[in-house]
């Protein structure tokens, strides 16, 4: 192909997620480095012109020191973390039989079934979401269901708690999960499964020796679809979590839009984009894995 | 083994009623009569009536049909000729960094590509009194992750796709864009339709980013969403929640009748 032409096609994707995406993070990263002010813009420049003429550049890692100093922000990495650990083994609890299933059923139904999985995630994500406030809500759909049973007296406080946050992080990315597992399990070597049928194996162990450790690639990769969004969501801890449900990416948008403090917010995603570098270099190399399979 | 097929019915009845019983119990709520969204009082369609006649919701909504029909054909393109390089281009020097600057926006929360993206464009207006903000800066925000998610669906395809259609044109010595355009371009072309309403359905449901990149007066459907839901549950978002759920409902089981019906005649 003419070398100019490939160049051009080559260019223009990479020119726009350099520009649009790359680029921007710097500036986030300069932007932790200034210093708020009141007023309009609400920082001080990284690089000032002097009334004498002399250009300066003053750094300020204030930020970073308000953040280590402020166990508020600590409580929120450490919410952050746990949050998206929990949410990520429920997904693991609830997805990885589903996606066995799946696997298991019929070839004709496979199609069908997935595309189940996949609907809720064409709808609204926020609306999702709302959804959850009507159930958990202490006169909601599941308290009402759980006294009508008798299971319990008086309603129990879910909404507004960290489990309202831990059901809506799991709930929505479910099918992220479900996904990449899927395509590891029906990708499977049915010989070896065989093979341990004959060698007497039961179905349990069939699982545990043969299925089970053949299937951790697509787990792993599911899982970091899961923990990656999860650590930085904003709009599942607003809306289902209480004041005290603490975690990075709400903390961030308090900082920016309530409090106005731009540097503050820009080192707070510096510490959230350190904190995702380990799962994002995970996710990467097990799709790498993947992808030589292929070949 | 029939005691397994139940289990494996068990769990795919216990995980589509999780999947499903929200949704559902958001339409069957929307036809209350009561504003008390969990309280039944009697059958109604007037919260139906009253989203039509709400002009603030519908015009974000038009907004955001605007700005996503926009951004999902900036997505097409841009998505396409990124999995081409990733594909095609085994030489390429751009092919690795590309790969990884592809699959970051997939999993990257969106507070960071909003803030991010906010800030880019403040410096640039400061620089150069351009882009303003509001459906312009939406679009270009959007893209930038839709894009990624055109690549994956386009990628795909074009790796599965059986190469020796191409050959064979080259063979009769049809040029190398020729038979991009009359060959290869009607092969991938419904994963080109899958990555479009992909990124339309990501541009309609976003609310962090356009919050962060969006100006005063470019509201969009999700941000009208989310300060209304902020209040409490209001039976006119069911109503919308249920026509969001048929909407999409309907074109997924086109979607699926369409791919079935391919997937049978390929068989033949």
């Amino acid at each position: 192909m003419n070398k100019r032409l490939s160049g051009l096609i080559a260019g223009i994707p990479t020119f726009w997620l350099v520009v649009l995406f790359v680029l921007p993070l710097l500036f986030v990263l300069k932007m932790s480095l200034t210093e708020a002010r009141l007023g309009l813009p609400p920082y001080h420049d990284l690089i000032r012109e002097m009334e004498d003429g002399l250009i300066t550049i003053k750094i300020n890692f204030g930020n970073y020191v308000i953040l280590a100093q402020d166990s508020l922000y600590l409580s929120a990495l450490w919410g952050s973390l746990k949050i998206a650990t929990v949410s990520t083994l429920l997904c693991i609890l609830i997805g990885y039989p589903m996606a066995y299933a799946i696997a298991n059923s019929p070839k004709h139904l496979q199609t069908p079934l997935l595309m189940l999985v996949i609907l809720p995630f064409w709808t609204s994500f926020l609306i999702r979401v709302y959804a959850w406030i009507g159930i958990l809500k202490s006169n909601g759909l599941l308290n009402n269901f759980l006294m009508w049973c008798g299971v319990i007296d008086e309603p129990l406080q879910i909404l507004h708690t960290v489990w309202a946050v831990y059901i809506g992080d799991a709930y929505s990315y479910l099918p992220f999960f479900i996904l990449p597992l899927y395509a590891t399990l029906v990708k499977l070597d049915r010989g070896l499964l065989e093979a341990a049928a004959d060698l007497g194996a039961r179905p349990v162990m069939q699982f545990l020796t043969v299925t089970l450790p053949q299937s951790i690639p697509g787990v792993v990769a599911g899982s970091m679809l899961v923990f990656i969004p999860v650590m930085g969501e904003f709009v599942i801890p607003d809306l289902l979590g209480g004041p005290d449900v603490l975690m990075l990416g709400k903390m961030m948008w308090i900082e920016f839009f309530n409090n106005k403090d731009w540097p503050l917010a820009s080192a707070l995603t510096v510490v959230l984009l350190v904190a995702l570098i380990i799962p994002f270099v995970l996710m990467q190399n097990y799709e790498q894995q993947d992808s030589k399979d292929k070949a | 083994m029939s005691k397994l097929r139940w289990l494996q019915i068990t769990v795919l009845l216990l995980g589509f009623a999780f999947l499903y019983i929200p949704m559902i119990s958001l339409i069957v709520y929307s036809f209350n009569e009561s504003r008390l969204v969990t309280v039944w009082a009697g059958f109604s369609t007037k919260w139906y009536s009253e989203l039509m006649d709400n002009r603030q919701l519908l015009g974000a909504a038009w907004l955001s049909i605007k700005i996503g029909f926009l951004n999902a054909c900036l997505s097409v393109i841009l998505g396409t000729l990124a999995a081409i390089v990733l594909v095609r281009f085994r030489r390429s020097r751009m092919r690795k960094p590309l790969d990884v600057m592809v699959a970051a926006p997939l999993v990257m929360p969106d507070i960071i590509i909003g803030l991010s993206l906010l800030l880019l464009f403040v410096s640039l207006e400061n620089l150069m009194g351009w882009p303003e903000r509001g459906q312009l800066t939406v679009i270009l925000a959007h893209s930038t992750f839709s894009m990624a998610y055109v690549t994956v669906v386009v990628r795909s395809r074009l790796v599965s796709m059986d190469r020796s259609l191409e050959e064979a044109a080259m063979d009769l010595g049809a040029r190398p864009l020729w038979v991009f355009f009359t060959v290869t371009l009607p092969i991938i072309a419904p994963s080109l339709v899958a990555g479009w309403l992909l990124a339309f359905t990501l541009s309609m449901d976003d609310l962090v980013v356009a919050s962060f990149v969006s100006g005063p007066g470019a509201t969009t459907l999700p941000m009208m969403v989310y300060s209304s839901v902020r209040l409490g549950v209001s039976p006119q978002i069911n109503a919308l929640a249920s026509i969001i759920i048929l909407v999409v409902s309907v074109a997924v089981l086109i979607a699926g009748i369409l791919m079935y019906r391919q997937e049978k005649r390929l068989r033949h």
